[in-house]
């Protein structure tokens, strides 16, 4: 075969990343990578490791924890970080509201999505992170269609997005003053089916939740919850067997599933491919609170 | 195989900017269900009758709020063909800056056209920034032709109309589409109405446009972005290179230079990303490169080949477009440059003029460039740059500025190449010795029958040297005899007293930091051995490189037509026909046609000028 020169789009979006993460490392002290165990942080993990090979990670991960994961998700996290080597940084929310720093909202079981805000910029601040890597994506959202890939947060670590740098090229300006930091999201052009393409090309392991499984669910405005320690079924509200799997994984209060018989990746992606709602649309109540839902909560700090 | 392909739009929502978009999205099924559904109930609340599609690409609350484009937004589909990315920018003057930006990776330009007003300013403007940002291709969509009665002769008058207006920019590949975004002709189904087009619709065209000629494979670039050293067991001695491969190809086993040191070396391993071990690395692959020897490398260094080098200085000429608010650009400002893996500081030398980019005049002597405004600079930066002119690798030959006070990109730049007027360095005698010069001159002694092929390959050493950032200069015989040598004659005596002044001349230039290339008969060994002793007695390097061509050969080529008339007896003391041409008995370099063409020879010439 005559050798053409011509990357697949895998090949260019991964070329992309990495490129990103040698960049950072390179440019800004103290980088960290939030690192959930969903399925984007663990595809920028893997990268990750792809950027620095034989070296190690060479910055730790943080996970803001709301206190209401799923507990197969909190195993995987571990599990992941162990074999990695790498070390992790907890920054629970639940230690904020002990503090008195956040209010819960709606009680116990509310939604903490929000809440997530304060625990991520004070984990930024203690730690002392320049810049810390998000799993974002600008298909994901209409906000974050329009940020950039280094996304430039001041000492109140707010986003302001009709301030934000020129980027050109691959020309990164990761510049700050103490205090400041970035925010640096090397999965900008991925799309959902190109993580899950990755996802199948390089055998990444998830979480098994990913994947379609029995569950006892309820139905709520129009999304499939899991009932658990978190969600119980509420009046009028009828659980029911059925076999799903998650498209999203955050929050267990606020994430929904979808029924679906995808049990491996390579079903998953046929799926995925076939899709007519988007992830966030399908399984994330949190985003459908208005039009400019991401945006506000980007501004205050969100990821 | 297909590949990404980056499109920028450029508009406003009276082109029918958005709603092109929106079509090619919705036709080409990338708007999702719950994606039209907000977008409907958004339009319902504004009082719409049907889904307005520019709400989809606007994403930020003022944006919304005001029925404006602010920003960049980027949008992802894909057809079974390929995969898409759309940079969408507002198309007013005074977001320039966004257009700039989403230009800088684009592959292809849509530009929108109102049938209805044909090519205004706006378009001009937009095809104006396309192609000062290097986007190879460029689509006129001219738009709403179901306005117009889908009229072939209001399409081929813009066509007419903007063609003569490209024909002043550095326009690679223009097409031209009509297309009605509203009703859907040739977005994504070809058009019914108009059979007069035969062309192919828009989406189509999109999935089918070669783009992988577009990238630059011949330079061999890699920018030095990271060195990984593990100091672990498994991998003790390893030191990589990392980086992502700016231009051309790298292969195992193939010499490179490093920039700036100039320590040349050889690639032992390319490596992927996770530890792939590749045959050969190309332009933009993010690879890591292991060198034969332990040279000190560090981030902002350079990886090229002996013979294929950046251009090396530190005064360059550029095309800046400015993008900020608060300040404006100021001469002898000093700004933070960060140029491939490289920063460093600059400052602002002179605005030579700014660019009225509705009219593309300059204004000369202007003051200073505010936002959105463009102009021509000459900087100088504290460190080398190595790069290469912008319109020759986009990765090599751009830059941005950095504010160094609030750390804000101001700016972004596009070399035109090594400035053209440095200022005059007056010096008296004696202060400046030749170690001092910024580069080291020698001459290249060129020596063979006419016609052996001296001048082709003195033109190709020449262009490499200069594009290399080494001044060069062509020392020609016939050339000189037109002034310096016009009244000598061919005699031995006369050819005696001209190779005297060449040697002079070639002298003092190299000792000047010139690399002199002579490129003259001389063929008495007498005469050239005398221009060796000169040069060696104030220690100039000196190469005699003889041009070994067959008297058959040159004679075969004649390509003055000088040896039919030195048959012919017209021309007497013609060397070779009724004139001895002495043979160097110990020539630095021996070159016979039979190693290759000028460009080859040229490279054995230039390797071996390395290692003087």
């Amino acid at each position: 075969m005559t050798q053409t020169y011509v990357l697949t789009d895998l090949d260019k979006l991964e070329a992309e990343a990495v490129h990103i993460f040698r960049e950072v490392a390179a440019t800004i002290e103290r980088p960290a990578l939030l690192f959930s165990g969903g399925k984007d942080s663990v595809v920028m993990l893997h990268l990750a490791a792809k950027a620095f090979w034989p070296a190690p990670v060479p910055f730790p991960v943080m996970h803001i924890d709301t206190g209401q994961n799923f507990d197969e998700v909190i195993e995987f996290r571990d599990r992941t970080v162990e074999r990695f080597g790498l070390r992790l940084i907890v920054a629970s929310v639940q230690d904020d509201i002990d503090a008195g720093r956040v209010a819960e909202i709606g009680g116990p079981l509310g939604p903490r999505n929000k809440l997530q805000t304060v625990s991520l910029l004070r984990g930024i601040k203690e730690n002392q992170f320049g810049a810390v890597f998000g799993g974002a994506r600008r298909d994901e959202e209409k906000a974050r269609a329009k940020e950039r890939v280094f996304s430039f947060r001041d000492e109140f670590g707010q986003w302001d997005p009709k301030n934000q740098r020129p980027e050109l090229w691959s020309l990164y300006n990761g510049r700050h003053h103490k205090g400041e930091n970035m925010r640096v999201f090397p999965l900008s052009n991925w799309t959902e089916l190109d993580i899950w393409n990755y996802i199948l090309r390089e055998q990444i392991d998830l979480p098994d939740l990913y994947y379609a499984h029995q569950r006892t669910v309820v139905e709520r405005d129009n999304m499939l919850f899991v009932v658990n320690r978190f969600i119980e079924p509420g009046p009028g509200e009828q659980p029911f067997e059925a076999t799903v799997r998650f498209r999203t994984i955050g929050d267990a209060t606020c994430t929904g599933c979808v029924e679906s018989a995808a049990a491996t990746r390579e079903a998953v992606v046929a799926e995925v491919a076939a899709a007519r709602i988007t992830e966030r649309g399908a399984t994330r109540a949190d985003d459908a609170i208005s039009e400019a839902g991401m945006e506000d909560r980007k501004k205050e700090g969100y990821f | 195989m297909s590949q990404l392909l980056r499109i920028a739009t450029a508009g406003s929502v009276d082109d029918g900017k958005s709603t092109l978009i929106g079509r090619l999205l919705f036709d080409g099924k990338a708007i999702f269900e719950d994606q039209l559904g907000a977008i409907e109930t958004a339009s319902a609340a504004r009082g719409f009758d049907g889904p307005d599609l520019a709400l989809f690409t606007d994403g930020l609350r003022a944006e919304r709020e005001q029925g404006i484009t602010i920003d960049v937004a980027y949008r992802y589909f894909a057809t079974p063909k390929r995969k898409f990315i759309i940079a969408d920018t507002p198309g007013h003057i005074q977001y320039t800056r966004n257009m700039v930006t989403g230009a800088s990776t684009a592959d292809v330009a849509l530009i929108l056209i109102d049938a209805r007003n044909g090519v205004l300013e706006q378009s001009r403007r937009h095809a104006f920034l396309a192609t000062l940002l290097g986007i190879p291709h460029l689509v006129l969509c001219v738009n709403k032709m179901d306005l117009v009665d889908y009229s072939q002769e209001r399409f081929n008058e813009i066509r007419t109309e903007f063609e003569a207006f490209a024909s002043k920019l550095e326009v690679r590949d223009l097409t031209f589409i009509p297309v009605s975004a509203l009703t859907g002709d040739n977005v994504v189904t070809p058009s019914a109405a108009m059979p007069w087009y035969e062309g192919p619709a828009l989406l189509g065209y999109l999935e089918e446009l070669h783009v992988a000629s577009d990238r630059n494979l011949i330079d061999a670039r890699m920018p030095v972005q990271y060195v990984i050293r593990p100091q672990q067991a498994d991998f003790h001695d390893f030191r990589g290179y990392a980086g992502t491969v700016a231009g051309g190809v790298f292969r195992p086993g193939d010499e490179v230079v490093v920039l700036p040191s100039g320590f040349s070396t050889m690639v032992t391993n390319v490596w992927g990303p996770g530890g792939t071990k590749l045959d050969e690395a190309f332009t933009g692959q993010a690879v890591t490169i292991e060198l034969a020897d332990n040279l000190d490398i560090s981030r902002g260094d350079m990886l090229c080949r002996p013979n294929n080098r950046p251009v090396s200085t530190q005064d360059v000429d550029a095309m800046i477009c400015w993008m900020d608010s608060d300040l404006t650009l100021a001469t002898d400002a000093t700004y933070t440059m960060l140029h491939t893996t490289r920063d460093t500081r600059v400052s602002v030398k002179e605005l030579e003029y700014r660019l009225d980019i509705n009219t593309l005049h300059r204004v000369e002597e202007a003051p200073s460039l505010g936002l959105n405004e463009i102009g021509r600079v000459r900087l100088r930066t504290q460190k080398p740059l190595h790069f290469d002119a912008y319109r020759r690798n986009r990765d090599t030959g751009s830059f941005v500025l950095i504010d160094e006070a609030t750390n804000n990109t101001v700016a972004a730049g596009m070399i035109l190449g090594p400035s053209q007027n440095e200022p005059n360095i007056v010096w008296h005698s004696g202060a400046v010795t030749r170690e001092h010069r910024r580069t080291r001159g020698m001459t290249l002694w060129l020596t063979g029958l006419s016609g052996s092929g001296k001048s082709s390959v003195a033109v190709e050493i020449e262009r490499r040297l200069v594009a290399a950032g080494q001044p060069a200069y062509i020392l020609d015989g016939d050339n000189l005899r037109h002034g310096l040598n016009s009244d000598l004659g061919f005699s031995p005596e006369d050819r005696q007293e001209n190779v005297r002044r060449v040697t002079q001349v070639a002298r003092l230039m190299a000792d000047a930091g010139v690399v002199a290339i002579v490129s003259l008969v001389s063929p008495y060994r007498a005469d050239r051995d005398a221009a060796r002793a000169a040069h060696d007695a104030d220690e100039i390097p000196f190469l005699e490189i003889f041009m070994d061509t067959p008297l058959e050969v040159a004679e075969a080529r004649d390509t003055k037509g000088l040896y039919a008339k030195a048959r012919a007896g017209e021309i007497k003391d013609f060397t070779g026909i009724n004139a001895p041409y002495e043979a160097p008995l110990r020539p630095d370099l021996l070159l016979r046609p039979s190693d290759g063409d000028a460009g080859t020879l040229a490279g054995i010439v230039i390797d071996r000028v390395e290692q003087t």
